[in-house]
């Protein structure tokens, strides 16, 4: 069997940690490999090196069976390696075809020749099925459209070998359906895919092999279609994983939260949120599912404080808080596990014991007559990592820098969830997170309800909105589109309200 | 084992010693390229700031507006502003204090005191500005705060000649008398007669307050978390607004009283149309000192002892007294330049691990 790609016996260390040992990957032609791992595991590095951004101290690159160097990106593309980044790099106010061809520009004479590019494209376009417009602007295509924009990158470039990084964290289950089959369209139209990702279920609906690292180390190569999922799960984590989150059936109890025909701008000073209610009881989950951008963030900063409201009203119990600043709202009982860890969730340059009591530094013991208990401020995060198993080098000393990002999540949940909140509100709680850390972060939030807290659940990933909610709220471009219960609705259901697609409407 | 200095510092100030290593260096080659012994000229420039105990005495009073000035902009940075203002800020101070001192007839303390909370208030007052059109309108600090330098400037330019003109100049105020001046006998006289005086230890002073407030008290751990990350100060409920305008007060404030140090401490009149050049240069000493109080102190009285030795150095050799500013310029180039010196530094450290 022909191989296009031969990474034979990759090793790279950085200061500390030895990020590849030893891996072999093969690909051959015409087939979709998946590379999983978890986060750190190793696969950005891995990838890296093979797109010339990373250098390996040993091993070999080979490509159709000869030894190739790649000392930069520039040389990987001319080996027709493409990437697919997970965050897309695009020029809004540009169109599809100037996004293509830059760097590329095709000249006649002085001039850029939009035109033949243009056509090159949408020929592309229709042999792989991508149904792009090369006129259209960026900044008014959806991102599922953006991320083919992406791939047409690629193959205007020519690339043979195709690298996607997590490409399905973006879209909705429809798209991700039609992205799988683009790919599919790509390798029986001969091109070749490395798949980098952490869904069990997408490598399942794609790829044919799939290669696991663990920690660095290469667990194996199984062939997909002949390993279950629950394998491929244990082979990258290391020991037996549960998918289901065990929650008892629980009568919810009274409302904590509600939102009244809330309206909120958005950063671009339009309605990014209209007219929207919404209830949480005790001791239920309510999740939010929408795709990324549909009035999310609005409305939980406007729950938070962190963004005002144009019209409507916000309750906690039966008092009134749309207009209080955050820090009342957060002493009345909201907490709130933000989307961003890094922007919002903690100060990078702050010790962990320092981020620990970010809220509430300025409560007793933690502080008195305007000075700081330094004691009593290194006790109570000591006890926040020893409960949430917030492993760091120095222990509470540790810069929060320097904690791995499910370390640094699993902080902020502890730090919430210590707060002792009447609602919780967590965005994207597991983003970025490897199986095990998300088991355990699903777990304490069910734990939350059960103990009789509201939480209002805002996630991207559906499965995880399906899995531990209760009741579920749909959002698309910043209305309420409905609320189904999570025991009467599945994916499909949910899928197509995410769309804008009301219950009861065809699609 | 090549490097045991390293072992045991922190890095910060691993950079900043290396910064003035480059930069010495640096000198050194500049007298050689001028045709003169760099050994000698170093020599005589430290014996110029060091060699008696009165020029120890002004090489300190050399320092300290640099101490309070540096330690203003290190505050600022490190509740995550850039106060370029501090020039205006010490100039406006300075100016209300040399006011309050031409104007009132007291007792000393009593008028002193009046005089430093006048420099205080005034610093505070020319900060608040760009510190509220930063908070309210989003107007950047940097923008605001050199605008305000020359408002101030054209403030004093008219207000001096017109209500406190000097006897004989038309560019400068009068003299402050004695009872104004932060200068004291005892000081003087332990100095050996040197125009040290009380600025010093309110400089000192305000280090050590400045490093209290940064590093144990609750107003200091939300300024900082302002500084550092003023995304997550707004989502934990810290007020950044309050915090912004705070933040520059303090700076401003302690501008201020680097303008009282300088005007009615080390010089006893004002001059007009001149921006002090401490304001600037305590970018580099913010910059050197790492933003740590202590380090600003270090940093300041370093390059406080370059400026007070250059003058010897001169009479004493061909060297150009701007090899002194060179030498200045360079250290400030490697300390800014901080980034490649703590790669180096790590390089050499992974190199010893043997990695």
């Amino acid at each position: 069997m022909e191989y296009v790609v031969e990474m034979l016996n990759i090793r790279k260390e950085f200061p500390g940690i030895v990020a590849n040992d030893n891996i072999t990957l093969n690909l051959k032609k015409g087939e979709i490999h998946a590379l999983l791992g978890e986060n750190g595991a190793g696969k950005s590095t891995l990838m890296g090196i093979l797109f010339g951004m990373n250098q390996p101290d040993s091993g070999t690159i080979r490509m159709y069976g000869k030894d190739v160097r790649i000392s930069n990106p520039n040389v990987a593309n001319e080996l027709g390696i493409g990437m697919v980044h997970q965050h897309f790099k695009l020029v809004h106010n540009f169109t599809i075809t100037e996004n293509i061809i830059l760097g590329v520009e095709p000249k006649s004479g002085l001039a850029v020749d939009i035109k033949s590019a243009a056509n090159r494209i949408a020929k592309l376009s229709e042999k792989y099925g991508l149904n792009v417009d090369p006129y259209a602007k960026i900044e008014d295509v959806s991102v599922g459209m953006q991320q083919r924009v992406e791939i047409l990158k690629m193959l205007y470039r020519n690339a043979e070998v195709l690298i996607f990084d997590e490409p399905t964290a973006v879209l909705t289950p429809q798209e991700i359906q039609d992205l799988i089959k683009i790919m599919k369209n790509l390798v029986s139209e001969g091109k070749s895919i490395i798949l980098i990702t952490h869904k069990l279920k997408e490598i399942k609906a794609a790829a044919s092999r799939c290669t696991v690292i663990r920690r660095g180390k290469l667990i194996g190569t199984v062939d997909v279609a002949a390993t279950t999922e629950a394998k491929m799960a244990e082979m990258m984590v290391g020991r037996e994983v549960s998918f289901k989150v065990d929650k008892k059936e629980k009568e919810p109890g009274e409302v904590i939260l509600k939102v009244e025909n809330l309206s909120v701008q958005n950063s671009r000073k339009v309605l990014g949120l209209k007219n929207f209610s919404l209830e949480v009881r005790a001791g239920e989950i309510l999740g939010v599912a929408g795709v990324e951008g549909n009035g999310q963030s609005e409305l939980v900063e406007a729950i938070t404080g962190l963004r005002h409201a144009e019209s409507g009203k916000i309750f906690l119990r039966d008092e009134e808080i749309t207009t209080k600043p955050v820090r009342a709202r957060i002493n009345a009982g909201i907490a709130h596990i933000p989307e961003d860890r890094q922007k919002r969730g903690l100060v990078l340059d702050y010790t962990v014991e320092d981020n620990m009591v970010i809220e509430i530094y300025d409560r007793p013991p933690f502080s008195k007559n305007g000075l700081l208990n330094r004691e009593a401020i290194r006790k109570y995060s000591e006890e926040i990592m020893k409960n949430f198993d917030v492993r760091a080098g120095k222990g509470a000393e540790s810069m929060a820098r320097s904690l791995s990002g499910g370390n640094q999540q699993k902080a902020i949940v502890g730090r919430e969830v210590e707060l002792n909140p009447e609602v919780l509100i967590a965005v994207q709680p597991t983003r970025g997170l490897d199986v095990g850390s998300i088991e355990y972060i699903h777990k304490r939030l069910v734990e939350q309800r059960d103990s009789g807290k509201a939480v209002l659940l805002v996630s991207l990933e559906l499965d995880e909105i399906l899995n531990l909610s209760d009741r579920i709220a749909i959002i698309n471009n910043g209305e309420l589109i409905g609320i189904v219960n999570a025991a009467d609705t599945d994916e499909n259901e949910v899928g197509l309200m995410m769309a804008g697609v009301r219950k009861g409407e065809s699609a | 084992m090549k490097l045991p200095i390293i072992k045991g510092i922190k890095k910060e100030t691993a950079v900043s010693l290396l910064a003035v290593v480059f930069g010495l260096v640096a000198g050194a080659l500049f007298m050689l390229m001028t045709g003169n012994n760099p050994f000698a000229g170093y020599a005589f420039l430290f014996q110029g700031g060091l060699m008696s105990i009165e020029r120890i005495g002004n090489t300190l009073a050399t320092s300290t507006p640099l101490i309070l000035t540096g330690l203003s902009i290190a505050f600022a940075f490190k509740t995550g502003m850039f106060n370029v203002g501090a020039a205006g800020q010490m100039l406006f101070g300075g100016f209300c204090a040399t006011a309050v001192g031409l104007t009132l007839n007291l007792p000393k303390p009593l008028l002193l005191t009046l005089m430093l909370i006048a420099a205080i208030l005034g610093g505070a007052l020319w900060a608040w500005v760009p510190g509220f059109l930063k908070a309210r309108f989003n107007v950047h600090e940097v923008v605001s705060t050199i605008m305000m330098n020359w408002i101030s400037y054209w403030v004093v330019y008219y207000t001096v000649p017109a209500y406190f003109k000097g006897e004989f100049l038309e560019t400068e105020s009068r003299k402050i008398s004695d009872h104004a001046s932060l200068k004291v006998a005892w000081l003087s006289d332990l100095f050996g007669g040197s125009y040290i005086n009380l600025g010093i230890l309110l400089a000192v002073i305000a280090v050590i307050v400045i490093s209290f407030i940064l590093d144990k008290t609750v107003m200091g751990y939300e300024l900082k978390s302002v500084g550092f990350n003023r995304f997550a100060a707004e989502y934990a409920g810290v007020s950044v607004n309050r915090s912004i305008i705070l933040s520059m007060m303090i700076s401003g404030a302690l501008a201020g009283l680097g303008g009282a140090a300088l005007y009615v401490g080390n010089a006893s009149n004002i001059q007009i149309g001149i921006l002090p050049s401490q304001g600037m240069d305590g970018i580099a000493v913010s910059l050197l000192g790492a933003n740590s109080p202590l380090g600003v102190l270090g940093a300041a009285i370093f390059f406080g002892l370059l400026y007070s030795g250059k003058g010897f150095m001169n009479a004493m050799t061909n060297i150009p007294p701007e090899i002194a500013d060179t030498i200045i310029a360079t250290i400030i180039y490697f300390a800014a330049t901080s980034v490649m010196i703590e790669k180096f530094i790590d390089r050499i450290i992974r190199r010893k691990r043997g990695e």
